[in-house]
């Protein structure tokens, strides 16, 4: 920890905090690396966005330099791993109340060892305010972005890269969100409730129309609720607001028609006049009540406006933004009644996860165009966010205290531009996901206390895989606490980082890793385990050779499910594994669960085998090792066989034991040694390697590396395979292709088979056609 | 003031599934979503309209022929017409959520012979109605708006416009009760939320059965007969020239020879906004809950005002400037890139999130802010929904409007402003009291 306020500057006579204690390592990150800021000031908040890079370790796979040496010794790994230093590009955004600005900007000048920055843009209208002091400060010129301009680029920003990114509100007694997996497309209608309203019309990435607006906003929700209760404070009117029974102020249906309304068919509860009742009783009106009546009125203005523009344009989709919405249920709920009572539910009303770091983002573009950060892929790095923590008045006061000071938005770039796999039959309905535990509260406490009680395992496993490196055991602890942190924040806030899932909580534990700087854990295990599988390669193949076709063809399906038996993020496995260092392939398939499977459509896909060969498979490959070797790659060269060529895809970064693109390719070069079918399909580019672009032990096809998607194009792809369990039972399940598609897995989590009505090392084989 | 329309349907059969929504929404929990439909354009027919209750009856059995002039009448269709009419005397009710708006119509031409025969307290209606400007300390007369000379079913006489306040209602009916209006027969034809709120009261105290009518059908078969008789011989219907501008404008009289299709926009507490296409074809598009209650509401609050005439008086003598954030105030001028005036507001109400800025405004800002706040919000709605419904003829009556030229100026100027001269903004004499003409016109079963 850090006295940021102890390196402050003679200034003084200002309202500012001086005194908050910064936590550097949590807050301002990486700022050595520091280049492009933009801020964004607005009525009490600072969004203030910076890109850096980050150098972290990661493993790297290598084939052995085997000239002069007599190769083929029996216990050689297959390849060599090294520890490398990658350099990665990150966008930080950090969130904080404006009385901090001054002790920011300190901290900031204080760690900001690059020079070469000298422009910072600037947006909101605290940029006028606060421009003397940042250009004092960080001693860089501040220039001005236009607000709008600014969220809009924000706006399409956070849509394109974050794919839980927009959801709706809907009940009224928590605040319970649903999240949209693909809710981009143009046009939409952008509504911003700062002190006024902005009606944007938006449709195109740089192409929008300021199309109206209203005076009554946020602006009139304090000034008026300021006036009118004597609280001076915004969150405190909500707060208030969030306590008041409007009906005491409003005048209601009921009040003008008596107890009729309800032969007539009215909601008696409906407003007839807001104030109504302020004007002819001769009364007291309480604070709360009247704040109330003041966000109904407000919240049905708004919500009112933009239906009448959303109608005038005909557009269904409206994304509010603005101080009025952000995070806060109370505003979001009244706002989603109004559109739905308004539209008649014919419009739907929409918020961001990240809109109050729109503006910032958007200013933080306009001063990054020449690295044109818009070729990129970008992906929310959960580790270093903080997450959707609702500022509900409701919250506890420590929790509001945390939710107050900081927060953070970390992106990390990505090596490559993300797009759907173009084999999705309706992109724009595909949800990854089979389990919403958001929505599923029994299965989110299970996955939640699995996650928590597999952590000790994780924790160990990284120290295990760096030896060598000293403060493995410290960084290893701060890691379990950062993703226990995690669980607990989720455990309060399902809907903290989207829709909660089982994928959210394997790709957060991924984060955290890297982290702390394990980028890696497994990178060992899989080397041994590649070496031994590629030793029982060419029996194993030899034995599939000897029998006849339709013994093959079960033989190697069952080759493919034992194989995904060796899956080390399964705990159910784990344990036999550690505890039983000769459990092999022959082991496994006695594990599998007899035919008929749980799901069980081998007898179709045996008669489609007996039909003309696939003109291309793609198939997504899950673990290293037996896996791989033993199971994929015999049936990849049965594929061959039969004239059906093959991409195979392998993750981009490392997921547990999932086998990495870059360790396929070593493997596929030692197989290509052993047997000559593989190396010509090789050679002759009928069996193709490529990477995923994830780094998940889950599957988005919604977010595939672009050069796959190009090659499944190219190649004309009517096959797709999935294995595992992370890739075919708890995400893409329930997936729909519009080719044939084979999901493979074995249930190695006893609640989950339950659940599913079947039991530990209960088999999946999902073998779907498209409907014509 | 009078009331928005609450929109309801006033039979219980017929139009049974019409349920046509509020002036506004309550997003409370579990709000009835299957209420809230818009009916589809309705069909408004007088033939349709009591037929509801026991004392409806008597309503039937005369049947009005035509009010226009008698002069071609002939003697046969007078006498007929004598029959048919109801019995005197005649009133048009509008019980709103805040005002009650009633017509009453003073037969001149009364013989001598029915002078005779005129009851006792059918006579002390006429005569206190008539020769009182004021009645009780909150009821009045509004004089000025009085239409002499019409005929009425054959009837000639003047048309009396009074008002009270709502919450006199039980008053109004203790003296229906002490005047003996029971022993008429007659029949109260009234509307507006209230018709159904003091049903109840009419009859256990006052003995009185209430005629319960739709508001909207009465709201514009009253603005549609009143345009029609005009204005003791000057135009019902005008608008402003240069409404902007303090000595140039101008109010002038407009013909409203081709009503259709008009906005019709009733600003009464709250507001409804409706399409008409004819006569009998209209369609309520939407309301609002921002309307003269909340202008009133509000400046109780914030000034301690206790009448709508000095919550008005103090608004014109404010700055609303000193309320409001313009968008000169966070842009230094116009904001160019969106074509907005420096002089537009941006935020109602923005300066008031300042402490010293709260501190140095005066209450008489305060009105004025609330009242350029609720106009400015009326007008760009009502734009809204000219332009979705592709109309361009803007109609605004309603109480809020009485005697209140800086919201009918403001609203004649956004209206143009912002549609770029494409709008126009009309307004009518007789502003609040159509729903209680229409009432009066049921009555007497004119079409």
């Amino acid at each position: 920890m850090a006295e940021c306020g102890a390196s402050g500057s003679g200034s003084s006579g200002d309202s500012l905090d001086k005194s908050i204690t910064l936590p550097p390592d949590e807050i301002f990150r990486n700022l050595e690396n520091a280049k492009r800021f933009a801020i964004d000031i607005g009525g009490s908040l600072t969004k203030l966005a910076y890109y850096s890079t980050v150098q972290h370790k990661v493993a790297r796979v290598r084939s052995f330099d085997h000239s002069g040496k007599d190769t083929g010794q029996e216990h050689e790994p297959p390849y060599e791993v090294s520890v490398q230093e990658e350099v990665t590009a990150r966008l930080h955004f950090v969130k904080f109340e404006n009385t901090y600005i001054e002790a920011c900007l300190d901290f900031i000048k204080a760690h900001l060892v690059n020079t070469e920055t000298k422009v910072i843009q600037a947006t909101g209208g605290g940029a006028y305010k606060f421009q003397d002091l940042i250009e004092e400060k960080l001693q860089l010129k501040v220039h001005r972005e236009d607000v709008l301009s600014c969220l809009i680029k924000g706006c399409n920003f956070v849509l394109r890269n974050i794919p839980q990114e927009a959801f709706v509100c809907q009940g009224d007694a928590d605040a319970e969100f649903r999240f949209h997996s693909h809710p981009h497309g143009f046009p939409y209608l952008l509504v911003s409730i700062g002190s006024g309203v902005s009606i944007v019309k938006v449709e195109a990435e740089d192409r929008f129309e300021w199309i109206g607006g209203s005076s009554i906003g946020g602006g009139t929700f304090w000034g008026l609720g300021a006036l009118l209760t004597r609280t001076k404070k915004f969150d405190e009117l909500l707060q208030l607001a969030s306590q008041g029974q409007h009906a005491n102020v409003d005048m209601l249906v009921r009040d003008v028609y008596g107890g009729a309304h309800q032969t007539l068919g009215l909601s008696g509860d409906l407003i007839a006049s807001s104030f109504g009742k302020s004007a002819t009783a001769d009364k007291e009106f309480s604070k709360e009540d009247v704040a109330k009546s003041l966000l109904h009125m407000i919240s049905n203005d708004v919500g009112q406006l933009a239906c009448l523009h959303a109608r005038l344009h005909g557009l269904d989709r409206v994304y509010f933004g603005g101080f009025f919405i952000r995070g806060h249920p109370v505003t979001m709920r009244t706002i989603t009644h109004s559109i739905n009572f308004f539209s008649k539910g014919e419009v739907q009303a929409l918020f961001l996860r990240h809109e109050g770091y729109l503006g910032a983002i958007g200013a933080f573009l306009k001063g990054a165009e020449q690295d044109n950060p818009n070729q990129y892929s970008w992906g929310e790095n959960y580790a270093g966010s903080s997450g959707l923590r609702s500022a509900s008045p409701g919250l506890g006061p420590t929790q509001r205290a945390r939710s107050g000071t900081f927060d953070l938005l970390e992106m990390d770039r990505l090596e490559r531009p993300l797009v759907d796999l173009p084999l999705l039959l309706d992109p724009a309905s595909y949800v990854p996901d089979t389990v919403d535990l958001t929505d599923d509260a029994l299965a989110r406490k299970y996955w939640l206390t699995c996650f928590e009680e597999a952590l000790d395992g994780v924790v160990k496993r990284a120290v295990a895989s760096q030896p060598e490196a000293l403060d493995a055991a410290e960084r290893a602890e701060k890691f379990r606490q950062k993703y226990r942190d995690k669980l607990q924040v989720l455990r309060l806030q399902p809907f903290a980082y989207g829709s909660l899932t089982v994928r959210s909580l394997l790709d957060t534990r991924e984060h955290c890793l890297n982290e702390f700087n394990f980028p890696d854990p497994y990178c060992k295990v899989k080397q041994r385990e590649n070496g031994v599988a590629l030793r029982g390669f060419q029996s194993v193949v030899r034995a599939l050779d000897a029998l006849g076709w339709e013994e093959r063809q079960l033989a190697l399906a069952k080759g493919l499910l034992a194989g995904n038996v060796f899956d080390w993020g399964a705990k159910a496995v784990a344990d036999v594994l550690e505890s039983d260092p000769h459990f092999g392939f022959e082991e496994a398939k006695r594990k599998l669960q007899e035919r008929p499977w749980l799901v069980d459509s081998y007898d179709e896909w045996l008669q489609r085998l007996k039909g003309p060969p696939h003109k291309c498979a793609l198939i997504f490959a899950d673990n290293s090792g037996i896996d791989l070797i033993l199971g994929v790659f015999p049936f990849v060269r049965e594929l061959l066989f039969r004239g059906t060529e093959v991409i195979l895809a392998c993750n981009s970064g490392p997921a547990l034991n999932d086998v990495t693109h870059s360790e396929s390719l070593l493997v596929a070069e030692r197989i290509a040694a052993m047997d000559p079918l593989v190396r010509t399909a090789l050679r002759e580019e009928k069996l193709l390697l490529v990477q995923t672009g994830s780094s998940s032990p889950c599957l988005d096809l919604s977010r595939l590396d672009k050069g796959l998607a190009a090659l499944v194009r190219e190649r004309g792809a009517d096959l797709v395979v999935i294995e595992g369990m992370g890739r075919a039972v708890h995400t893409n399940y329930h997936a729909a292709l519009r080719c044939e598609s084979l999901k493979l897995a074995v249930l190695k989590n006893a609640w989950l088979a339950a659940r599913l009505g079947g039991q530990l090392f209960s088999v999946i084989f999902k073998y779907e056609v498209p409907a014509q | 003031m009078g009331t928005g329309r609450l929109g309801a349907p006033m039979e219980r059969h017929g139009r049974a599934a019409d349920a046509s929504a509020s002036s506004a929404g309550e997003p409370a929990p579990g709000g009835p979503e299957g209420r809230r439909r818009e009916p589809l354009r309705r069909r408004a027919s007088s033939a349709s309209a009591p037929a509801v209750e026991a004392a409806a009856e008597g309503v039937r059995r005369v049947r009005p022929g035509s009010y226009s002039g008698p002069a071609s009448v002939s003697r046969q269709r007078v006498e007929s017409l004598r029959k048919k009419r109801p019995l005197f005397p005649w009133f048009g009710l509008d019980i709103g959520g805040t005002l009650v708006k009633l017509v009453y119509f003073e037969p001149k031409d009364i013989t001598a012979e029915e002078e005779e025969e005129e009851v006792e307290s059918l006579k002390s209606i006429r005569k206190y109605l008539t020769s009182n400007v004021a009645y009780g300390s909150t009821g009045i007369r509004d004089v000025h708006l009085e239409l002499k000379d019409l005929t009425l079913c054959g009837r000639k006489g003047n048309l009396h416009f009074i008002r009270f306040p709502t919450h006199d209602m039980p008053a109004f009916i203790q003296m229906g009760r002490d005047k003996n209006f029971s022993s008429l027969h007659t029949v109260f034809c009234a509307t507006g939320g209230g018709a159904y709120k003091f049903e109840q009261d009419f009859l256990t105290i006052g003995d009185l059965q209430l005629c319960k009518l739709d508001e909207l059908d009465c709201l514009i078969k009253g603005i549609l007969y009143i345009d029609s008789v005009g204005f003791n011989g000057r135009s019902q219907c005008y608008y402003f020239e240069n409404p902007a501008d303090a000595e140039k404008c101008q109010k002038l009289p407009f013909d409203l020879k081709n009503p259709y299709p008009l906005l019709l926009v009733n600003i009464g507490s709250g507001v409804s906004i409706l399409a008409v296409y004819s006569k009998d074809n209209y369609k309520r598009v939407t309301g609002t809950s921002l309307g003269g209650g909340t202008f009133f509401g509000l400046c109780c609050l914030l000034t301690g005002c206790t009448t709508f005439e000095e919550a008005l008086e103090m608004a014109s003598r404010g700055d609303s400037t000193k309320v409001d954030k313009l968008v000169r105030d966070i842009y230094g001028g116009d904001y160019e890139r969106f074509g907005l005036p420096g002089w537009a507001v941006a935020s109602s109400f923005g300066n008031m999130m300042s402490k010293e800025k709260r501190e140095a405004v005066t209450k008489e800002d305060l009105a004025r802010a609330t009242l350029i706040t609720i106009t400015n919000n009326i007008g760009s709605i009502a734009r809204m929904c000219a332009l979705n419904e592709n109309i361009n003829q803007v109609v605004f009556v309603g109480n809020f409007l009485r005697i209140n030229t800086i919201a009918m100026r403001l609203l004649a100027y956004a209206l143009d402003y912002w549609s770029k001269g494409q709008l126009k903004a009309l307004f009518s004499e007789h502003e609040g009291y159509f729903g209680a003409v229409g009432a009066l016109l049921e009555l007497l079963k004119i079409p």
